[in-house]
């Protein structure tokens, strides 16, 4: 099924790989980032809690 | 059901909650996009007039539609914030925005690639692409407002207000296909009676569009936890919460 046609994509496939690697890039950005945001807050909240400790 | 609204006011309750539903997400999303892309890309047939190019569908819908539903989820939230002084309104409102401003760049460059084989130009100052740009605008407005205040909650007031003038570009891009002369096509799937596509292309594209919203409600989880994190950080729960 997936011969060379399918990767020319008719013609298109300047058009049309370029789109689904763009996707995937977005989505690993999501990801990333939203787990990177996570990190930096949970790091943010423990040096808070150690400071309320701290006497 | 005003039990469990109100739950949803609760940080802990949130922050819990969230830690439980993204994967979730996550891994439903990951098979509803991958079947989306396999049958979408290798087993739906060539559309007659725009052959294989029409394949771009599969990205550039779904991530236009998400943009969309995005925007108006963060609108709501900021609403919700305003109105009843729900922190976790402005916390979704805040974790929802750069997901949809990351999908409506996506959908602004799926949309231009396709436009170059079909309409021979990359860019054209067409209502529905200037609307969907504006859209870019807005996400961009929001998220830069909100940090510009001292006052975090102030803040966060700001950008809900901005989000809520700013839905109304919402009908103007859904509608704009119909309202105006335009390039862009009009609704494929969104028509009422029945949609102008064969089962065969269309199973994949609802397929996509299921997993690009899985796909945003695992990110907007995951994005809600540092959120809670980032505005609860003095409170008691937390260290637990983070010792877990």
């Amino acid at each position: 099924m997936i011969d060379g046609g399918f990767w020319s994509m008719g013609g298109y496939a300047r058009y049309v790989w370029p789109c689904i690697g763009f996707a995937c890039v977005v989505l690993a950005w999501n990801l990333w980032s939203a787990r990177r945001f996570y990190a930096a807050a949970r790091v943010r909240a423990i040096r808070a809690l150690a400071m309320k400790d701290s006497p | 059901m005003w039990t469990w609204f109100y739950r949803l006011a609760s940080p802990p309750y949130v922050y819990r909650v969230t830690a439980l539903l993204a994967p979730w997400f996550l891994g439903f999303a990951a098979m509803a996009i991958g079947y989306g892309l396999i049958d979408g890309l290798v087993f739906a047939p060539r559309d007659y007039q725009q052959g294989d190019a029409f394949r771009i569908i599969y990205v550039h819908a779904p991530s236009a539609w998400l943009s969309l539903f995005s925007y108006t989820s963060m609108a709501i939230a900021g609403a919700i914030g305003l109105i009843w002084r729900i922190k976790m309104g402005h916390a979704v409102a805040a974790a929802s925005a750069p997901i949809g401003a990351s999908f409506t760049l996506l959908a602004l460059v799926t949309g231009s690639l396709w436009g170059k084989p079909m309409w021979g130009t990359y860019w054209a100052w067409d209502p529905r692409l200037t609307s969907e740009l504006i859209l870019l605008f807005l996400y961009i407005g929001v998220i830069s407002l909100r940090p510009a205040f001292e006052d975090p909650g102030r803040g966060d007031r700001a950008a809900a207000l901005l989000a809520i003038v700013g839905v109304v570009n919402v009908p103007i891009i859904h509608y704009s296909v119909l309202w105006w002369n335009s390039l862009h096509q009009g609704a494929t799937v969104a028509k009422i009676g029945k949609p102008s596509m064969p089962g065969s292309m269309l199973w994949p594209l609802l397929s996509m569009l299921l997993g690009f919203m899985l796909f945003y409600g695992a990110v907007l989880c995951m994005r809600l936890r540092g959120e809670v994190l980032n505005r609860e950080r003095q409170a008691t729960w937390v260290r637990e919460a983070i010792k877990s």
